[in-house]
Formats: C-alpha cells, sequence, structure tokens
C-alpha cells in the first residue's frame, strides 16, 4: 500500500497530462468551452446589448460572471463523454488491472476539468479585457473569485461524472449536458431578476447560478457581497458534496 | 508441481451476477511458462474468469492464487506481477500508439518511458505508424499495440481475453506469433477463446469452460486421449478458404 500512495500525484500526472490531450485535440470542445462563450458574450455585448437596460455603463462588465459560468457548464458535458469512453473502451479496466492508485485514473479526470476551465476562463476574462471590462478588484477579491469558480466547477464536475460512469449509451452519457446549460440562461446572468415574469423570476432568484453570479459581481466591483456570498458557496459545497458520495459509490460498485 | 511453479491456481470459485449464476466452482491450475487456454463458447464465464483473475472482479467464493498472492486478499500485488488485455483493444485512440506507449511506462514508473515505447514500437513492426493517432490504426495494429502496452514493464503473467477475435487471418497469425514468442521468453500466458483451432495451436494446456464449470482440462494429447482411438483413413484434403486466401495474398508471419 505504501508504495502506491506514494506514486498518487505521479499517476495523477500522467493522467492530467493524457485526458488534457484530449481536450487540446478535440475542435469540438475548443469551440464549446471557449469560442462560444466569447461569441455569446460579443452578441450580447455588441448585438443585443444596446437594449438590455442593467443600469450598469458598460454592459460587459455586468454580463462576464455569467459567460464564465456558461463557459464552465458548457465544459462538464465532455468530462462525462470522455469518462464514458474510457469505461466503454476499458481503459479504466486496463488501469484498474495496473498496481496503480485506483482513483488515480478517476481524479485525473476531474482535475482535467479544473484546469482546462481554468485556461478557458483566462482566455475569456481576456477578450473581456479588450472588450473594455474594467474592473476596481484587488488580489484578495479576485483570489475569492477563483475560489468560487473552482468550487462551481467541481460541483458540475461531480454531477457529470456520474453518467460519465453509468451510462449505457453516449447520448445517455451527454445528456446531463442539457439542464446544466440552461440554468445559467434562466439566472441574473445577462439581464436583471427584476425584469421577469414572476414565476421565471422566483425560479431565477432561487436557483444557484443567480447567487454565484451575484456574488462574483460584488467581489467585482466593491459592492456588499452580504449573505449572498454564503448562500452562493453553500450550493456549490452542497452540490459538491452530495455528487461526489454518488460518483464514488458508483465508481466503487463498478469494482 | 511444487507451488513455486505454478502461476495460477483456482479452487472451488464461483461467481453470480445477482441471481444468475457464472460460475460455479471452478478449478485449474496454470504452470509458470505455459500457454493456457480457457476455451468455451460466449457467454460461459471466461470473461468472468479472466476479470476475476486480474482483481477487477471479486469472486462470490473459492480461492484465487496468482504468482502466489490471493486474488481478493492481496490485490495489489497481484497487480504489480500481471498485464492485461481485453477483449476489446483498450488503446487510447487521440493518443498516437508511442504516446500510448510512453503512459504506460510512465504508470510502471519505468525509468525510461521513451526508450521502453521505441523498443516495443520495432518489436511489433509499429515504428512508422508511431506518430499516428491510435483512432486510425487498422484492427491488427490496434491489437499489436494493444499487447506492447501490456508489456511494458515485462510482467510475468499476461492474460490475453479472446486475443484474435475480430481480427483477419492474417493479423491473427501476427497475434499467434507473438504469444509464441512471449512464452519462448519465460512469460506465462493465460489466454481465452472460442476458437478450437487458436486453443490447438497455441496452448500447452487447454481448459474447456462450459456451464460455469470446467469439464474437461489437460494438455492436447491426453484431452485426445478421452476420445477414441483415432481409426486410420483416407480423406482427400481439400485446402480450406483460409488456407486459399493465405496462398493467395501471400502471409507475412513475420512482425
Amino acid at each position: 500500500m505504501e508504495t502506491i500512495k506514494n506514486y498518487f500525484f505521479i499517476d495523477l500526472g500522467v493522467m492530467l497530462g493524457r485526458s488534457m490531450r484530449h481536450v487540446s485535440r478535440s475542435m469540438d470542445t475548443i469551440i464549446t468551452v471557449t469560442i462560444m462563450p466569447i461569441a455569446m458574450m460579443l452578441l450580447f455585448v455588441y448585438v443585443l446589448g444596446g437594449a438590455i437596460q442593467t443600469g450598469s455603463d458598460n454592459y460587459v462588465n455586468y454580463l462576464l460572471p455569467g459567460i464564465l459560468l456558461i463557459a464552465i457548464a458548457n465544459s462538464v458535458g465532455y468530462t462525462s463523454f470522455r469518462l464514458f469512453t474510457d469505461v466503454q473502451r476499458g481503459i479504466f479496466e486496463r488501469f484498474h488491472s495496473m498496481p496503480i492508485a485506483r482513483s488515480a485514473a478517476l481524479w485525473g479526470h476531474v482535475l482535467t476539468s479544473l484546469v482546462s476551465n481554468v485556461i478557458s476562463l483566462i482566455v475569456i476574462i481576456l477578450v473581456a479585457l479588450l472588450m473594455g471590462f474594467r474592473s476596481p478588484a484587488g488580489l484578495a477579491s479576485w483570489l475569492a473569485i477563483a475560489g468560487i469558480l473552482a468550487m462551481f466547477t467541481l460541483a458540475l464536475t461531480w454531477i457529470a461524472v456520474i453518467p460519465g460512469l453509468t451510462a449505457k449509451t453516449i447520448d445517455g452519457a451527454s445528456a446531463i449536458a442539457y439542464p446544466i446549460h440552461f440554468l445559467p440562461l434562466i439566472s441574473s446572468a445577462f439581464v436583471p431578476t427584476k425584469s421577469m415574469p414572476s414565476g421565471v423570476r422566483a425560479f431565477a432568484e432561487h436557483q444557484p447560478v443567480t447567487s454565484i453570479v451575484e456574488a462574483i459581481r460584488a467581489l467585482l466591483y466593491h459592492q456588499p457581497v452580504g449573505n449572498g456570498i454564503w448562500v452562493a458557496l453553500g450550493w456549490c459545497g452542497g452540490i459538491t458534496l452530495l455528487a461526489y458520495f454518488f460518483a464514488m459509490r458508483v465508481y466503487k460498485r463498478r469494482g | 508441481m511444487s507451488s513455486n511453479e505454478i502461476a495460477i491456481a483456482v479452487k472451488g470459485l464461483e461467481k453470480s451476477y445477482k441471481n444468475t449464476p457464472v460460475l460455479k466452482g471452478v478449478d485449474f491450475q496454470v504452470e509458470k511458462g505455459s500457454i493456457f487456454a480457457l476455451l468455451g463458447p460466449n457467454g460461459s464465464g471466461k470473461t468472468t474468469m479472466v476479470k476475476i483473475l486480474a482483481t477487477l472482479l471479486k469472486q462470490n467464493n473459492g480461492q484465487a492464487i496468482v504468482n502466489g498472492f490471493d486474488v481478493s486478499l492481496q490485490p495489489e500485488q497481484v497487480r504489480q506481477s500481471i498485464s492485461l488485455t481485453g477483449q476489446f483493444a483498450a488503446v487510447d485512440e487521440v493518443l498516437t500508439g508511442r504516446e500510448n506507449l510512453i503512459m504506460m511506462a510512465r504508470l510502471r514508473h519505468l525509468p525510461h518511458p521513451r526508450q521502453v515505447a521505441d523498443d516495443l514500437l520495432e518489436r511489433f513492426g509499429l515504428t512508422d505508424a508511431s506518430h499516428r493517432k491510435a483512432a486510425i490504426y487498422s484492427g491488427g495494429m490496434r491489437r499489436r499495440l494493444d499487447i506492447a502496452m501490456s508489456l511494458v514493464g515485462n510482467p510475468s503473467l499476461i492474460f490475453l481475453d479472446e486475443p484474435s477475435t475480430g481480427l483477419d487471418p492474417e493479423a491473427r497469425i501476427v497475434v499467434w506469433e507473438i504469444v509464441k514468442k512471449l512464452a519462448r521468453g519465460g512469460t506465462t500466458v493465460f489466454l481465452t477463446t472460442q476458437y478450437l483451432e487458436e486453443a490447438e495451436q497455441l496452448a500447452d494446456t487447454i481448459a474447456i469452460l462450459h456451464n460455469g464449470k470446467i469439464i474437461a482440462s489437460g494438455t492436447l494429447e491426453a484431452l485426445k486421449q478421452l476420445f477414441p482411438p483415432a481409426k486410420v483413413e483416407y480423406i482427400e484434403k481439400q485446402p480450406t478458404l483460409e488456407e486459399i486466401f493465405l496462398a493467395i495474398v501471400g502471409t507475412k508471419t513475420t512482425y
């Protein structure tokens, strides 16, 4: 056991390197995860933005947090897909019959999701800067934002692990992506919830994305974060724990 | 046979999926350095047997000792000394042949992963294709890469689950040559097959699995003696379609 524990991080590194290649060699992934959110940002700012009243002078400042969450939400379907392929092709069985830490294969996928999202979010933020995004936030606020985004990524990734391990068909594995794509759309990511009809508004105000968007916005623009940030962190932490618990149960049951 | 000449010892092994018994008390032994064939029709439990021996599944009853270690009590030690080549070539299609082998060498924590990869590519006639993605390999090339990946780190025992299923006759002969060379080099080979001819060509010892039990086992000679002595008859020998095919295409049996 000792020797295998010592190799955990080496094995994890090999797994990370492997699936990062899966990301960087898939044009489809790069388009959905990075280019599409940037295109949406351009569309909303330069085409629709003139008609949207958010109360901020620069719409890109209002929009950016939501775009970041959309990029993350778009990415987790690929985690399901990559996991599903590994299970179906027998690659997991190959890894599991080798003297390597069992969980390294699974954590490799989770870590890949985190690392690839960090890269795509940095690219999106750079484009936003070119479009006039400015924030007075200091280092502490940016670290807090990075923490929230990382937790959001982990929460969605662990949800995506479950169908990746259990699905019988490739469509089943990717189906999880659709409801997750919808959450940022029905939130305060694009427009304030005040402008929505009451039923939609009630949903938008009580689902996780709105509280996360609002918390990031508050940190970016020196507004009081209040209780909102705890609601946001509570959502992320709660979903992560629950999904992690179920995912690990499924993973262990698979042998 | 003394116990240190035995690679695999299986006693009273039972396995059920839910309420369906698959293995109903299986007993056999595999000598070190020999080729052992588990012969049986589809669904007879061959793959289940391999998965238990490779520590991917737990048996319900009975004992299996692999290279001196109990598969259910010392799975880590078993994994150190074996290698599994599953039924479907478990290669990473996004990676090149060389990258697949380097990955395996890293996961086995070998000192010179690139050198190990290049040597195996050479040995399996894959050097020219080494920088191509495994996705575009032919079935035979993929199987060769698959077996090469299993040989990284020179395990003393290798499991081959239906190694020639889905291969054309030429590719199958190449795989047979590989298996024979492995055994000559001292590696113990455990293979499953549904083809009588494959067992006859390769195996030192054959066990026939039927309805969850070993109904006959021994050397080919011993099995032949279970039947009435051969009568001498004169029959005009027609070439089989396979022989015709191989004669026309001019098989290369080197690899």
